[in-house]
């Protein structure tokens, strides 16, 4: 169906069929349930087609965004995936976790005057379809360079070069330290928000391309990687992400029931906790949890253990709402879930019965100050406020920093203060020979779709290094 | 798959080994490493120190008591059979050096953590007297293995059916009594390492234990096996296995292997039911 001539008929932002609260906050099923085909075409139609589209700058992978809405439009769903993998090889996982809100939605034209377009719902309903009724056509390849590269960590950072360099031809290995395939996609991000089942496609359709997957290897421990070079390896990317969980360091912190994020996510999502006992994995099902930070990865935790039977889960953050780094539509969900969120507080020490298990945090209100040098408000603590919650499980979400594992045990590979991996904001490189680095290993706990993006970048300077040298 | 090439069961039954094809963890690990294992689809993730590895052959080797679910899966493989997944060598290897005198002292299975460290400190060059303990005979495990790998072997019974009567604290009083000892090396069940750390203070003998804290991933990402040590928290995955047994808050480690307790308990209890319908 072309777009009709003159005047476009106004239709209005389709909404997201989800799960009502009350039914969602109990099970493990995905809160957004996906658009029809009919309200897919309605929403492709309010697209303006640009002739200068701002989303696609807003896209850190620069998917032809106006190309697959218009193949939406026009029924074609097969090909609206297929515009999508030129520049995106997770469309499944973007259009349910990139913060489109600040990227391709954010900078939409229509948004100016109206709802921007729904790209990210468009984006996941393509690749819906495409895994429900495609017929599995792979896209082309180019021929076999006989170069070979190995991807180290299977997170959307390795994925995304190992998609772009195995059709331009390279052999690709990536190496997984999990068991499974998928890093943060898997161990991280909840069931409801990411079924696992569609991560493992993902990788699938890249391993029906030709690259090679092999888990249980731990790069830096199991193989180094100037072992992988004198292997035949000609280049090596490493995306194996920020992994080291900070915690707080204050009185208590190593009572049990308090776990960092990881710890909990990782038993939930990657060990399937959340179906114990039919799989083996425990998980601290605690009844008054406490989740400590306001990002998204404290999000999830706080809507895992509502989930896990929680009659009480509170976000305690010591910044104000204002400041809170998730994604709007995550907090929007957490409360509608029943997650209480407590602004302007911070956790003094944590108290535990006599058998060294967490009962209680004493916190301390704060007021915020000026910027500190991360840009935001300095939490500043109001003496004589404190006070304590009852609880018996602590979730640390304060973030992650850079795992040493693989960082401290390679020479030559140049390392910031704070040990996270130098390289070049365009093109990747590292300080070594023959070794690219993107992702949270480079910049910091950030998305998946940055990760993606590094990974883009990191793939187009390999190629380059492959074809003509470094 | 990683396959089971060996299989014994010691100690009546309640401690098995397994020798498993891992070639490359086998060509890489070095002695006090661990592996972390997991049987099936929905199984646990463990961690088990290695108790030997042979570059030849290709192959590691975990020794293990039955203590729930996940062990008891594991004893029920046999040789053919295989571990879904294994990743290793993993923890920092044991500093070996040769400083003299060194005392080795194992409990229950720490014995057969104890025994490739022990070996190595001998080969180095040091004079290595072992301790080893257990309930009563029948529970002894690796007595030979122990005995070639030291210059001289002492096994206790806390019962006396075999060797000397009486816990492995009480043959080491003797032992630095009499002797002047540079290092002690203590692996075996969290009390034992307390009292032996304990003990070896007042003699003022650096002393290295080999911590067993429930672990999840093992590459230092989730925090789940962090301890105090010297007032500070270590993750045992990385900074580990070993630590300054002086420094170590036992107490708290004790605290938390009990995290998980009852839904240890169920979970074994259940599998037991299964296994053994009524």
């Amino acid at each position: 169906m072309a777009q009709p001539e003159g005047k476009k008929e106004k239709i209005a932002r389709q909404p997201m069929p989800e799960q009502a609260p009350e039914v969602r906050r109990r099970n493990f099923d995905e809160v957004p349930l996906g658009l029809s085909p009919e309200a897919a075409q309605q929403e492709a139609k309010r697209c303006l087609q640009c002739k200068k589209p701002s989303c696609m700058d807003g896209c850190p992978v620069s998917v032809d965004i106006p190309g697959f809405i218009k193949f939406i439009c026009e029924g074609e769903f097969t090909q609206a995936t297929r515009r999508i993998w030129e520049r995106n090889a997770l469309p499944a996982v973007c259009g349910r976790v990139c913060p489109q809100e600040s990227q391709c939605e954010g900078v939409c034209i229509l948004g100016k005057k109206d709802q921007p377009v729904a790209i990210g719902n468009l984006e996941r309903f393509a690749a819906d379809y495409e895994r429900k009724h495609g017929k599995g056509e792979l896209p082309p390849k180019a021929k076999p360079t006989g170069k070979k590269v190995a991807v180290v960590g299977s997170g959307p950072s390795g994925l995304t070069v190992a998609g772009d360099l195995i059709l331009k031809g390279h052999e690709v290995t990536i190496f997984e330290a999990f068991h499974r395939p998928g890093g943060v996609l898997v161990y991280g991000i909840p069931e409801f928000r990411l079924p696992k089942e569609i991560v493992f496609q993902e990788v699938n359709f890249l391993e029906r391309l030709g690259v090679k997957l092999e888990c249980n290897a731990v790069v830096g421990r199991t193989v180094s990687l100037d072992e992988l070079f004198e292997e035949g390896y000609d280049a090596i990317y490493l995306g194996v992400g920020a992994g080291l969980p900070s915690f707080l360091n204050i009185p208590g912190e190593n009572l049990t029931g308090i776990c960092s994020a990881n710890e909990y996510l990782t038993r939930s999502n990657l060990m399937k906790a959340y179906r114990f006992p039919e799989y083996d994995t425990p998980i601290i099902k605690g009844k008054n949890v406490i989740t400590l930070g306001a990002g998204n990865v404290a999000m999830d935790s706080a809507r895992t253990a509502l989930r896990l039977g929680a009659e009480v889960s509170r976000i305690v953050y010591r910044r104000s709402r204002q400041e809170v780094p998730a994604r709007a539509a995550e907090v929007h969900h957490a409360e509608q879930e029943g997650v209480e969120f407590h602004f302007l507080t911070a956790p003094t020490r944590f108290i535990g019965d006599e058998k060294g298990r967490v009962i209680g945090m004493e916190g301390l209100k704060m007021e915020l100050g000026e910027p500190d040098d991360s840009g935001r408000r300095r939490p500043i603590p109001i003496k004589g406020s404190e006070f304590v919650l009852d609880c018996d499980l602590v979730i640390i979400a304060v973030g992650a920093g850079a795992n040493p594992l693989l960082t401290q045990s390679t020479e030559g590979l140049q390392l910031n203060k704070r040990g996270y991996i130098i390289a070049d904001p365009e093109t990747g490189k590292t300080s070594k020979k023959g070794v690219w680095a993107g992702g949270d290993i480079v910049t910091g706990s950030a998305t998946v779709i940055l990760a993606m993006g590094a990974g883009r970048k990191a793939a187009d300077s390999i190629h380059k290094y492959l074809t003509w040298g470094w | 798959m990683f396959k089971i090439v060996r299989r014994e069961e010691m100690a009546e039954g309640t401690v098995i080994l397994n020798e498993i094809e891992a070639p490359l963890i086998a060509k890489k690990a070095k002695p006090g490493q661990f592996v972390i294992l997991k049987a099936n689809e929905t199984g646990e993730r463990i961690p088990l120190t290695m108790a030997d590895t042979d570059l030849q052959k290709g192959t590691i080797t975990v020794i293990y008591m039955v203590v729930g679910k996940s062990t008891a899966i594991f004893k029920s493989l046999k040789v053919g059979d295989g571990y879904m997944d294994i990743i290793g060598p993993l923890g920092k290897p044991t500093h070996l050096e040769k400083v003299g005198n060194v005392v080795c002292v194992g409990g229950g299975t720490g014995v057969a953590v104890l025994h490739p460290i022990t070996r190595a400190l001998k080969e180095v060059g040091n004079h290595v007297t072992c301790i080893i303990g257990a309930r009563n005979k029948g529970l002894l495990i690796l007595e030979d293995q122990m005995k070639a790998a030291s210059h001289e072997l002492i096994v206790c019974t806390d019962d006396g059916s075999y060797g000397r009567k009486g816990f492995v604290t009480e043959a080491l009083k003797d032992v630095l009594e009499r002797s002047d000892i540079q290092l002690a090396v203590a692996i075996g069940p969290v009390p034992m390492m307390k009292f032996v750390s304990k003990l070896t203070k007042e003699y003022n003998v650096k002393t290295i234990v080999s911590l067993n804290p429930i672990m999840v991933d093992g590459t230092g990402m989730c925090g789940g096996c962090r301890v105090s040590v010297g007032g500070q928290t270590k993750f045992a995955c990385v900074e580990g296995p070993e630590f300054d047994g002086h420094q170590v808050d036992y107490d708290e480690l004790m605290q938390r292997l009990q995290a998980y307790a009852e839904q240890e308990k169920q979970c074994y209890a259940d599998h037991q039911c299964r296994m053994n319908p009524v």
